[in-house]
């Protein structure tokens, strides 16, 4: 007899009675002894969502947090058993989620928690050696390709991320501003960075990122910003342990 | 094969060994000595990289390990997730652990993931499903699987054998070896009204390759019968204790986890409860075959 599949529903939903036939060493019907079952999924996840989101947790409150959880874990429960991505949903969810309308900078917090929660576990890539750039020709420097660390993560928000990110876990750190911003985030051997990037530079690297040369990702870089500077571009890669092959 | 990899220590001796937790790191490097190895749960180290893989990768060439998996739903009705079991493959084989184990249970349906450990009723066709599941799982990883008895808080009317007359038959026609975690033993005894030494007593004891031990929390059930909740966020209390003397008495030494996954205490307190395993398993008459 399949049992699983209302068990499993169950689980999930506390208005669902106790499936038939799970029952307690007397036979009689197991009542509380199921809702262990409930609970230890529910809270379970609701634990994982507040490692995987302390910024938000902060933002909204502790208890309002694990309010807010519960709903998500019971609509959008793990499809993977790799708790260390579980979330994936969560800033969908936050844009329709009509009671914290008033704080629209929420959806954008749980995308840059995530993006940095991707860097963090991204593969390992060692950074090519700093003066790896300037050992190449200058009339090949503009057609070279490059992979970038797989850790870098790029998002962009119409609200300060970064800085309310940092205001609320950096001590000291100043009122974030009023502006739009872009995070860069990337990984020194296992340590996360964040910064904010222009619109320019973020198009630099995100064509880079998809494979053009560098001349390319410059034009793009240009046409958002005819002042883009190639070479602080460059010192940024380098700087950040971003190029990881160069492709001549 | 001559490399730097040849050097480590690889099978989990009988002494105490604990769930490794990041916040330990500093104080298990400084007094390397006051365990004998260290468990993981495989599904915390795959991601592609980063701090926590390089943690393990040095761990890894100091202490032996045990990998342990939460995730495999091995009493799942559906198939396994052949992804998940390739990515288990993938650890397996860099890790290379002394033991590998997983839990009769199971935690996914459909394509949702409810990360407990779910219980199972004792059928035959539960058994079929069980033993298929592990023969996939051992041929993939090329190598024995233990075999975890659940904590458990509910029976189910259909089931119609013994759990240890389940175990026995899924370990006979599968091959795998038994995790015998004490501490599941006390809860589910206690929550299933019967007997934990004599559990003990008919448990075939010579399969099993590890032992664990774990706290856990007391309620009630609505009959206001004790309603034991196998939680791993507290000491192991006297109880348990004293049924590990008891099982040692019987098995021999084996390697011995101490369970500590929620409300983790501080390194100091954690050692504390190894060593006092580590204690009873010297005091443990000398193994006795297997």
């Amino acid at each position: 007899m399949s049992t699983q599949p209302r068990f499993a529903e169950a689980l999930l939903d506390p208005e669902q009675p106790v499936p038939d036939g799970v029952v307690d060493p007397q036979g009689r019907p197991a009542g509380k002894r199921f809702n262990v079952y409930r609970n230890n999924v529910v809270v379970s996840l609701i634990d994982a969502m507040e490692t995987a989101f302390p910024v938000m947790r902060k933002l909204i409150g502790a208890e309002n947090f694990r309010n807010l959880a519960g709903l998500y874990v019971r609509q959008h429960p793990p499809s993977s058993p790799l708790l260390m991505f579980y979330g994936a949903d969560f800033p969908a969810f936050l844009d329709s989620f009509a009671p914290l309308a008033h704080v629209p900078y929420l959806p954008d917090m749980a995308r840059l928690e995530l993006a940095r929660r991707h860097a963090y576990h991204a593969a390992d890539a060692a950074p090519v050696a700093a003066d790896a750039l300037s050992r190449i020709a200058p009339d090949r420097l503009m057609q070279l390709r490059l992979t970038l660390a797989p850790a870098m993560q790029i998002l962009p928000s119409r609200y300060p991320v970064v800085g309310i990110w940092e205001y609320n876990m950096v001590p000291d750190a100043p009122h974030p501003p009023a502006e739009a911003q872009i995070a860069l985030v990337t990984r020194l051997a296992f340590d996360l960075q964040m910064q904010t990037v222009s619109p320019a530079m973020a198009s630099f690297l995100n064509a880079l990122h998809q494979g053009a040369p560098l001349d390319t990702a410059f034009d793009s870089a240009s046409a958002q910003d005819s002042a883009f500077d190639l070479t602080a571009g460059i010192v940024l890669l380098l700087q950040s342990d971003l190029i990881v092959e160069i492709h001549l | 094969m001559l490399d730097a990899q040849s050097d480590r220590p690889d099978q989990v001796p009988n002494r105490a060994g604990v769930g490794f937790k990041a916040q330990h790191l500093d104080g298990i490097l400084k007094d390397p000595e006051s365990i004998g190895w260290i468990e993981i749960h495989a599904e915390n180290y795959m991601g592609d990289g980063g701090l926590p893989i390089a943690q393990l990768r040095h761990l890894r060439e100091r202490f032996p390990v045990s990998c342990h998996g939460v995730g495999l739903s091995i009493g799942a009705e559906g198939p396994l997730d052949t992804d998940h079991l390739n990515r288990l493959k993938k650890l397996v084989d860099w890790l290379e652990p002394g033991l590998f184990s997983e839990h009769l249970a199971w935690s996914t349906h459909d394509s949702h993931f409810l990360n407990d450990l779910l219980p199972v009723p004792y059928t035959q066709a539960t058994v079929d499903r069980v033993v298929e599941h592990i023969n996939q799982v051992q041929d993939t990883l090329g190598r024995q699987m233990l075999l975890e008895n659940p904590s458990t808080y509910v029976a189910f009317e259909e089931s119609d054998r013994s759990e240890i007359d389940f175990l026995k038959e899924v370990a006979s026609r599968s091959g795998c070896g038994l995790l015998l975690d004490v501490n599941n033993v006390f809860v589910s005894a206690t929550n299933q009204n019967y007997s934990p030494e004599g559990y003990i007593d008919a448990f075939p004891t010579g399969l099993v390759g590890e032992l664990h031990l774990g706290g856990h929390e007391a309620d009630a059930d609505d009959f206001g019968e004790p309603l034991l909740i196998d939680s791993h966020s507290r000491p192991v209390v006297d109880p348990v204790w004293a049924l590990y003397e008891y099982t040692l008495a019987k098995a021999g030494p084996r390697p011995t986890l101490i369970e500590w996954d929620n409300d983790i205490p501080t390194w100091d307190v954690l050692a504390a409860e190894a060593a006092r395993a580590d204690r009873l398993l010297s005091a443990a008459p000398a193994e006795k075959a297997r």
